[in-house]
C-alpha cells in the first residue's frame, strides 16, 4: 500500500509495505480502507488532520527544551513555594527504578503471575502507608491529595448514612474545592469551619460535626500551623462524624500518626515523598483507614495469598468492591490510579528509613524556625509550625511575590489567592533542599521589597 | 522473595539528610510521634537489589507482547520520558506565577488544540486525572448544563450492556440513575430498545465507539438523533479512540462530550496501574461549565483562567497531571498528521490476528473489527473443559501477556485482544502461533493447560483465599523483629 501522507515516525510503527500486503491478503481485503467501511459514510473524516507537522526526535527535543526553558523552575529560581507541593529531594534510585521498563510499561496487575513485582511493591507501599498513618488498610493510591478527600466523603456517606461533610477552612483549598464539586453527586452538602487565629477551634468543629458524616482537618494545616489534631478528632467523633486527617507524609517522622489519635481515616498528597513537583502532577494521593472500612475502600488493594505450591504471592483483592465487577454498586469508578508515583514514594521511604524520615522532618522544622528568626516580618499566626511559616506583609503579598521574583527569589504563596482577608499573608515553605544561606537571602530580599 | 520489611535490620540505612547544624525546635508534646514508624532499615545496595528483583518479576510492554484488550498497550517512546524529566518541566512548582510558567502553559494550550482537532469538538479541559474521572466530569457537565436550562428532571443515563464497569460506576457517583440498552447480533446498539428507554427524564448516553467488542456502531447517526431529538446529550468514552484517530471524530459522530485516555491513545506509560490522563472535550454550549482553571491564550501570553462562574469547579488539584501532558504532547508532535496511520495500523494489526485465529476460537460477531476484537473460548470449554482463564495462563508460558478475559460480559469465556499499532508482523505471528498451539493443547493435553503457567516466578495464585482472609499489609511479626531472629527467606 502506498501513501501520500507526510511521513510519520517510522520507528513507532512497525510494518513494511510487504508486511502490509501480506496482511491484507490474509484478511482478504484490498486495502485498509475496506476495514474502515463499517464507519457510516456520514461520519467518516475526509481530510488530513490539521495538526503541526511531525518532528524527528532531535528536533522534538529541541522544541521541548525551548518550552521547558521558558519556565522558572525551582532549580533556576530560589523558591519557597509550597502549599501542598514541595521541592523535597528525590533520591537517585527513584529515577533509576521508575524508568525500569518492566515496571514503567506494565499495566494494572490483573494477571498476578505476570505482575508479582508490581503487586509486591504495592503491598509494601500499603504497609508503609499504614505504618506511617497508624491505619489498618491502604489502597494502592488515589489520584492526588484533593480527590482522596472526596473519596473519603463517599466512604462516609455509605458508612454513616448521613449527608453532611464538615471541612476545616484550613484544609487545602483545592481539596475543599474538589469535595464541593463531587458532593452534589453523592447527595451530600458541605459545611466549612472558619479558622480561629490560624487553627481550628475544637468546640466549633464539634458543633459543625454534630450529626455529620465526616469531618476533615489538615495537619499541618494550609497555613503551615499545627492543629490541635487529637482534640479535633475527638470533637468530630463526639457528634458521630468520622474524623479524618489530611496529612503530609514528610511530617510523619515527627508528628503523631492519625490512627493513634482517633481518626477513622488518614488521607493526603504523597508528592512530598518521592515525586517531583512537575507543575502539579502526576503525583499520588493516599487513603488509609481502620479495618472496618476495608470493604468500602475505593480503588485497587493488593492482598497476600499462596500459589498452587503453597508459596507466598500477591494478588489484587477484594475486587467485588470494584467497578469491573460491581458496576453501578461499586465503591468507586476508579481504574487507572497512580501506582508508579506511589512506587516512587515507597522507594523513597525505604531509602530514608525511620531515622531518615525523622531527620527530614527535623531539618525542615529547623529551617522554618531559622526563617522565623531571620525574616524581619511578623508571623501571621501565633501557632507552632512544621515546615511552612505564614508571615504578615506590610504590602499585599502578591506584590511581594512580584517584586521578590525580580531579585531571583520566589518568596512563597500569597494566601489571599484562596483566603479573602489574608491578602497580606505570605506562606513560606522550607524543605531540606534549602540552606540557611538561602534563608538569609530570602530575609534580605523580603526586607528590601517590603521596605 | 522477602519483603523489604523482612530485610530490615535496626541501625542500617541508605539515605542521609542534611542538618545544616541548626537547632531543632521542640514540637508540642501532645502532637509528637510516640513511636517511630517501622520503615525498612536497609542499605542502598540492598534497596537497589530489592527493586531490581521486583522489576525482574514483572512484565511490561518492554518485556514482550501485551495485547490486553481495551488498555491499548502500545510502545512508550523513551524520548517522552526524557521530555518529562527536563528541569523546566520536572522542577516547576504548580503555583508558580503564570508569567514564570509560560512554556508549560503553552504546551498545555497546544495540546488542547491537537485534542480539539482529533475530537472535532471546540473546547477542552485537561484537568481529569484518568478516563474514569473524565467520565465523572462529563456527567457533572451534563448535570450543570441541565440545571442551567432548568431541566433538573433529567436524571437517567443510558449505557450499553457492553460498557466498561466505569460507566455505571460513574453514573452512581454523579448521582444519576442507570438504564441499560441491549446490543444486537451485529454488535450495534439495539435501536428499538434504545427508543423505548429515551424520554424526557433522560440526561444522556455514555457510549464507547468502537464498542468494547471492537466494533464500530453502524447506527451511530440514528443513535445521536434519538438523544438529540429528546434534548439529551451524548458522552463518548474515549477508551477505544486508538481505532479512529484521523478516520472518524466523536464530534462528527454527534457526541457532545468526549474523554480521551492519554495513557492509551497517546502513549503515557501505564506505570503498573497509573498514572493516566483523562482530558474532556465538549461542544461550544458546554464550554462555560468546564472545570476551573482553564488554560487560555491572550495574544502571545498564556494563563490559567480561574474566573469561570458557571464552571462545575475543580475535579483535581492544580492544573492536571502535567507530566502526562508533556509525554502525550511529545508523542503527538512526533507523529504530526500521520496520527491517522497510527489508527490505520492498529486496525490492520487487529484484523490480521483475527483472520488467523477465527477458525480455532469462537468469533461471536462475525465482522471486520476495529483496533481490537473479542474471541470466545466457549467451544474449548464445552469440548475440553478449557476456559478463557486457562488460555490466558498458558500464554504466559509463551512469554506473552494474556489478553483481557471475561469482558465484555455479553460474551461467554471472552478473550479481548488488542495488538496495537507498534508490533511487528513477526510478533503478531508468534502470538497467533501460541494461540493456535494452545487450542491444539486443549484437545491433546488439557491437564498441562490447567496447570499453567509453569514458567513464571509463581504458580496460579489463590485469589479466593486472598479475599476471604484479607492480608493487606505486613504484620511485623514480633518474633521476626527480635534480634536473634532466624532467617526464613
Amino acid at each position: 500500500m502506498s501513501t501520500s501522507r507526510p511521513s510519520g515516525p517510522a520507528g513507532y510503527l512497525s510494518l513494511t509495505d510487504a508486511d502490509r500486503d501480506a496482511m491484507l491478503e490474509a484478511i482478504g481485503v484490498e486495502s485498509v480502507d475496506a476495514l474502515f467501511e463499517q464507519i457510516p459514510e456520514g461520519v467518516r473524516f475526509g481530510r488530513a488532520l490539521d495538526v503541526p507537522d511531525a518532528l524527528p526526535e532531535a528536533a522534538l527535543v529541541r522544541h521541548l527544551e525551548e518550552l521547558a526553558g521558558r519556565n522558572a523552575d525551582t532549580a533556576s529560581e530560589l523558591s519557597f513555594l509550597g502549599m501542598g507541593i514541595y521541592d523535597h529531594y528525590v533520591p537517585a534510585i527513584v529515577d533509576a527504578f521508575l524508568s525500569r521498563g518492566e515496571l514503567l510499561t506494565a499495566y494494572t496487575p490483573y494477571q498476578p503471575e505476570m505482575s508479582q513485582g508490581i503487586l509486591q511493591a504495592i503491598f509494601e507501599y500499603q504497609t508503609a502507608i499504614c505504618e506511617l498513618t497508624g491505619m489498618d488498610v491502604s489502597n494502592a493510591s488515589g489520584y492526588d491529595g484533593a480527590t482522596v478527600a472526596a473519596d473519603a466523603c463517599f466512604i462516609a456517606r455509605a458508612h454513616t448514612g448521613r449527608t453532611r461533610i464538615v471541612l476545616a477552612e484550613t484544609l487545602h483549598p483545592m481539596a475543599r474545592q474538589v469535595v464541593k464539586t463531587y458532593a452534589p453527586g453523592f447527595g451530600m452538602e458541605v459545611v466549612e469551619v472558619a479558622h480561629d487565629g490560624g487553627t481550628t477551634d475544637p468546640a466549633r468543629f464539634a458543633e459543625a460535626a454534630d450529626d455529620a458524616a465526616i469531618a476533615i482537618f489538615q495537619q499541618p494545616n494550609a497555613f503551615g500551623c499545627l492543629e490541635p489534631a487529637p482534640e479535633l478528632a475527638a470533637a468530630a467523633a463526639e457528634g458521630g462524624a468520622l474524623p479524618v486527617a489530611h496529612v503530609d507524609l514528610a511530617s510523619l517522622g515527627l508528628l503523631e500518626a492519625p490512627g493513634n489519635y482517633g481518626c477513622a481515616m488518614a488521607i493526603g498528597e504523597g508528592q512530598s515523598i518521592g515525586n517531583y513537583q512537575s507543575y502539579g502532577g502526576p503525583h499520588y494521593g493516599f487513603l488509609a483507614a481502620r479495618s472496618e472500612f476495608i470493604r468500602r475502600m475505593p480503588g485497587r488493594i493488593v492482598g497476600e495469598t499462596t500459589d498452587l505450591e503453597g508459596e507466598r504471592g500477591f494478588v489484587l483483592t477484594l475486587q467485588t468492591r470494584e467497578q469491573h465487577i460491581r458496576r453501578e454498586k461499586a465503591t468507586s469508578n476508579m481504574t487507572t490510579n497512580q501506582t508508579l508515583l506511589a512506587l516512587g514514594g515507597l522507594i523513597t521511604l525505604c531509602w530514608l528509613g525511620p531515622e531518615g524520615l525523622r531527620e527530614l522532618g527535623e531539618t525542615c522544622a529547623a529551617l522554618a524556625a531559622y526563617a522565623k528568626e531571620r525574616v524581619a516580618l511578623p508571623v501571621a499566626f501565633d501557632r507552632p509550625t512544621f515546615k511552612e511559616v505564614a508571615f504578615r506583609t506590610p504590602i499585599p503579598a502578591r506584590e511581594v511575590v512580584t517584586r521578590a521574583r525580580e531579585h531571583g527569589v520566589h518568596p512563597g504563596y500569597p494566601l489571599g489567592r484562596d483566603y479573602p482577608g489574608l491578602d497580606d499573608v505570605l506562606l513560606v515553605a522550607l524543605t531540606e533542599k534549602r540552606t540557611p544561606a538561602d534563608v538569609d537571602r530570602l530575609a534580605e530580599v523580603l526586607a528590601e521589597v517590603t521596605a | 522473595m522477602e519483603l523489604i520489611f523482612e530485610k530490615s535490620r535496626p541501625g542500617r540505612r541508605a539515605g542521609r539528610v542534611p542538618s545544616y547544624g541548626l537547632p531543632v525546635p521542640e514540637l508540642p508534646a501532645e502532637l509528637a510521634r510516640q513511636r517511630p514508624p517501622r520503615l525498612p532499615e536497609v542499605p542502598e545496595n540492598e534497596v537497589v537489589r530489592h527493586f531490581t528483583a521486583l522489576a525482574d518479576r514483572n512484565f511490561g510492554i518492554d518485556t514482550g507482547f501485551y495485547p490486553l484488550g481495551s488498555c491499548t498497550m502500545k510502545h512508550n517512546p523513551r524520548v517522552n520520558e526524557r521530555a518529562a524529566a527536563l528541569q523546566g518541566f520536572r522542577d516547576l512548582h504548580p503555583l508558580q506565577e503564570d508569567e514564570g510558567a509560560q512554556g508549560a502553559l503553552e504546551l498545555m494550550w497546544e495540546l488542547q488544540q491537537i485534542l480539539v482537532e482529533v475530537a472535532g469538538l471546540p473546547a477542552v479541559t485537561l484537568q481529569p486525572a484518568a478516563g474514569s474521572q473524565g467520565e465523572l466530569t462529563g456527567l457533572m457537565l451534563m448535570r450543570a448544563a441541565f440545571a442551567d436550562r432548568g431541566e433538573q428532571g433529567r436524571n437517567v443515563i443510558v449505557t450499553a450492556d457492553t460498557a466498561h464497569g466505569t460507566n455505571p460506576a460513574s453514573v452512581t457517583m454523579a448521582g444519576f440513575e442507570l438504564a441499560k440498552v441491549a446490543t444486537t447480533d451485529r454488535g450495534n446498539l439495539d435501536l428499538d430498545d434504545l427508543r423505548a428507554k429515551v424520554d424526557d427524564r433522560t440526561a444522556g448516553l455514555m457510549l464507547t465507539n468502537p464498542s468494547t467488542l471492537g466494533l464500530f456502531d453502524e447506527g451511530i447517526e440514528e443513535v445521536a438523533r434519538i438523544f438529540h431529538e429528546r434534548g439529551a446529550l451524548l458522552y463518548y468514552d474515549g477508551a477505544n479512540l486508538n481505532a479512529v484517530v484521523g478516520r472518524s471524530r466523536p464530534g462528527d459522530m454527534g457526541f457532545d462530550i468526549v474523554h480521551y485516555n492519554l495513557h492509551k491513545t497517546f502513549s503515557q506509560p501505564h506505570g503498573g496501574g497509573g498514572p493516566g490522563g483523562g482530558p474532556v472535550a465538549v461542544v461550544g454550549e458546554l464550554e462555560p461549565f468546564l472545570p476551573s482553571p482553564a488554560v487560555v491564550r491572550d495574544g502571545d501570553v498564556f494563563r490559567l483562567d480561574h474566573d469561570r462562574p458557571k464552571s462545575i469547579g475543580r475535579v483535581r488539584g492544580y492544573a492536571g497531571p502535567f507530566g502526562v501532558f508533556v509525554r502525550s504532547y511529545a508523542f503527538m508532535r512526533a507523529y504530526g498528521p500521520a496520527l491517522t496511520e497510527m489508527s490505520e495500523t492498529a486496525v490492520l494489526n487487529a484484523n490480521y490476528v483475527l483472520a488467523l485465529l477465527e477458525d480455532r476460537y469462537d468469533l461471536p460477531y462475525d465482522r471486520h473489527c476495529m483496533h481490537e476484537f473479542v474471541l470466545s473460548a466457549r467451544t474449548l470449554k464445552r469440548e475440553h473443559g478449557i476456559t478463557a482463564l486457562d488460555v490466558a495462563k498458558r500464554l504466559m508460558d509463551h512469554g506473552i501477556h494474556p489478553p483481557t478475559i471475561y469482558f465484555p460480559l455479553v460474551v461467554q469465556e471472552a478473550l479481548m485482544i488488542e495488538p496495537t499499532e507498534t508490533e511487528t508482523k513477526e510478533r503478531l505471528d508468534e502470538f497467533v502461533a501460541a494461540m493456535r498451539s494452545i487450542a491444539d493443547e486443549a484437545a491433546n493435553d488439557p491437564e498441562t493447560l490447567k496447570q499453567a503457567p509453569l514458567t513464571r516466578p509463581v504458580r496460579r495464585l489463590d485469589e479466593v483465599k486472598a479475599a476471604k482472609e484479607p492480608v493487606v499489609r505486613y504484620a511485623f511479626d514480633e518474633a521476626r523483629e527480635s534480634p536473634d531472629r532466624i532467617e526464613t527467606g
